[in-house]
């Protein structure tokens, strides 16, 4: 699988924030088999990028690092976060998150747009954090970007696929953009029904940070993601509104005390 | 009799040297700062001695290392509070206080009537609560002045205002985040925390409200005085409370007790803990310098344990005071 030119392994994105410990944080991404990681920077940079400790151990881990901007309300807060993130991990990635709704996290689309457009022009790949609108899809597309990444589920809720509807649609509207379910996925057998449905990718990180055993669980996902990926390889069977035996019946001994 | 250097007079550095004296060594403490206060870490931790309730977010060797706590600093100091801790949640987050259950251990469940009984002043407010019976606080600027005064009157010598450690047999070095050029895996984790006094709210015992993205902790300090902490921040800043941290802290006492919105605000600050990477603390041995570091945010909690060890290391095993 190919973003923006840069060839990954696996199709699992995880996010680098709530862990125990950054040991855990490290071993969580070890298992997972990860080589995109995000890093939020706005609340961490302090007055004088202050983060500079923690980012230093996530560089050290040898992953693709995909700066976000998480906590960014305004197109301008979000911009300015990518141009540091720019600075401090010598990268032109930048996740996109432009927050309209503090209860839900929900992307404010018109933001994101507007900030897209500005961070293509000034050199950025952007991976947008965008809802399933197609419309909305299309302009971020028209504004530079070659990535979507459309939500499952508000951040952090782990409800998994909540519009399926809406991401099939929008699978079958972009065949030929990379499209990564972001945010929402709480079990691998969401990652796995979002890799079913044809993402090229899943990004989470509460559901293995806030695990029991977080390594453990980066484990499960990374299965569940290589499950949901082969079986779309596969191509599923269509399913159907009447059983059809899976073996002849006709002319098979009727067995029993008769 | 063994001669120490202890740098740093933290609560890390004046454990290690009530520890060091008790056990018959000849102490000298210097600190950078100009005596006990804003400067140091510990002035700005919770006091909480809570190693089960510690262990929803750490690992199980915090339960170990943290056991004796209460007991070491009821012995040395006044003002130890051994009235468990109380871990709440508000309704519409209860499945965060069925995980804190999984995750920890030596709790009781609490029903209303349970946790009216034990804070009356959360009468009616809150379900279910998890009770920590074994757990308990103290006021960490009064535990620090005490060990202080310890040490000084067991002839113990106490340098402020000096970076230096003197000849010693012994150096121990507990200086937290400055011997991060010495260290190179310690990391700052900032965290914000707020004292708060409130006449109409009466709280005996430490309380957390479990929340997903903002969790607190209130520690009684009496007189109506309650320490509200705290942020955990993947940064090394120190002294900068932002506007949203406080906002957070502020909303989620709110939510623990109404009566809180009339508290007055009567210090905030902030601070860089130090930790390693698996936020667990470390006994470095260089030659005859021993760093005692990594305490993160279990100070006054796992200091006695790592203390002891330090002892060990630097005295023998076998001396006992």
């Amino acid at each position: 699988m190919d973003f923006y030119g840069f060839k990954t392994s696996s199709r699992l994105f995880l996010g680098t924030a709530q862990y125990p410990s950054p040991a855990v944080l490290e071993a969580a991404i070890r298992a997972s088999g990860a080589d995109i990681v995000t890093v939020s920077l706005r609340r961490e940079s302090g007055a004088a990028r202050a983060g500079q400790g923690f980012w230093d151990l996530i560089r050290s881990l040898g992953v693709r690092v995909l700066p976000n901007t998480a906590g960014c309300h305004s197109v301008r807060e979000a911009v300015t976060t990518a141009e540091m993130a720019r600075e401090v991990f010598e990268t032109d990635w930048i996740k996109l998150e432009v927050i309209g709704e503090d209860d839900t996290l929900q992307p404010d689309v018109f933001g994101l747009v507007e900030a897209a457009r500005i961070l293509t022009d000034s050199g950025f790949r952007v991976f947008p954090y965008t809802t399933e609108d197609l419309v909305v899809a299309e302009r971020l597309l028209q504004a530079g970007c070659e990535v979507l990444m459309p939500w499952g589920a508000p951040i952090g809720s782990g409800r998994g696929l909540n519009n399926v509807f809406a991401l099939r649609a929008m699978r079958a509207h972009f065949p030929d953009v990379p499209l990564v379910v972001d945010a929402g996925i709480g079990l691998p057998s969401h990652a796995a029904a979002a890799m079913e449905l044809g993402y090229d990718a899943v990004l989470l990180n509460t559901a293995v940070a806030r695990a029991g055993n977080p390594a453990q669980m980066a484990a499960a996902f990374a299965q569940a993601v290589a499950a949901g990926r082969a079986a779309r390889e596969a191509d599923p069977m269509e399913p159907r509104d009447m059983a059809e035996p899976s073996t002849p019946v006709i002319g098979q001994a009727v067995l029993g005390d008769a | 009799m063994t001669s120490v250097a202890v740098i740093g007079a933290g609560v890390a550095g004046l454990t290690v040297a009530t520890v060091l004296a008790e056990r018959g060594a000849e102490v000298v403490v210097v600190d950078r700062s100009p005596g006990l206060g804003p400067d140091q870490c510990s002035w700005y931790a919770g006091g909480m001695l809570a190693p089960w309730c510690e262990q929803e977010n750490a690992e199980a060797e915090i339960v170990v290392l943290g056991q004796g706590a209460a007991d070491f600093w009821a012995v040395r100091t006044p003002g130890v509070v051994r009235r468990g801790s109380l871990v709440i949640a508000p309704a519409r987050d209860s499945r965060e206080l069925r995980r804190f259950a999984r995750r920890t251990e030596n709790y009781e469940w609490l029903d209303r009537d349970g946790i009216d009984a034990l804070e009356p002043a959360l009468e009616g407010r809150f379900a279910r609560a998890l009770f920590f019976r074994e757990e308990a606080h103290l006021d960490p600027r009064r535990a620090l002045a005490a060990l202080a005064a310890r040490l000084t009157a067991a002839g113990c010598e106490l340098r402020y205002g000096e970076e230096t450690a003197p000849e010693a047999e012994w150096t121990v070095d507990c200086r937290g985040l400055a011997a991060a050029a010495d260290l190179p895996e310690l990391r700052g984790v900032k965290g914000e925390m707020l004292y708060i006094s409130s006449r109409d709210v009466v709280l005996t015992r430490t309380i957390r409200l479990v929340h997903p993205r903002i969790p607190i902790y209130l520690v009684p300090r009496g007189d109506g005085i309650y320490m509200l902490g705290a942020t955990s921040i993947e940064n090394d800043e120190r002294q900068r409370v932002t506007a949203r941290s406080l906002v957070e802290l502020l909303s989620a006492v709110y939510a623990l007790h109404p009566a809180f919105g009339e508290a007055e605000v009567i210090e905030t600050g902030a601070e860089a803990r130090p930790a390693f990477p698996d936020n667990l603390p470390r006994l470095v041995c260089n030659g005859r310098r021993l760093h005692v570091n990594g305490l993160y945010r279990h100070g006054f909690l796992l200091a006695p344990a790592m203390a002891a060890r330090a002892a060990d290391i630097v005295l023998g095993k076998g001396a006992e005071p």
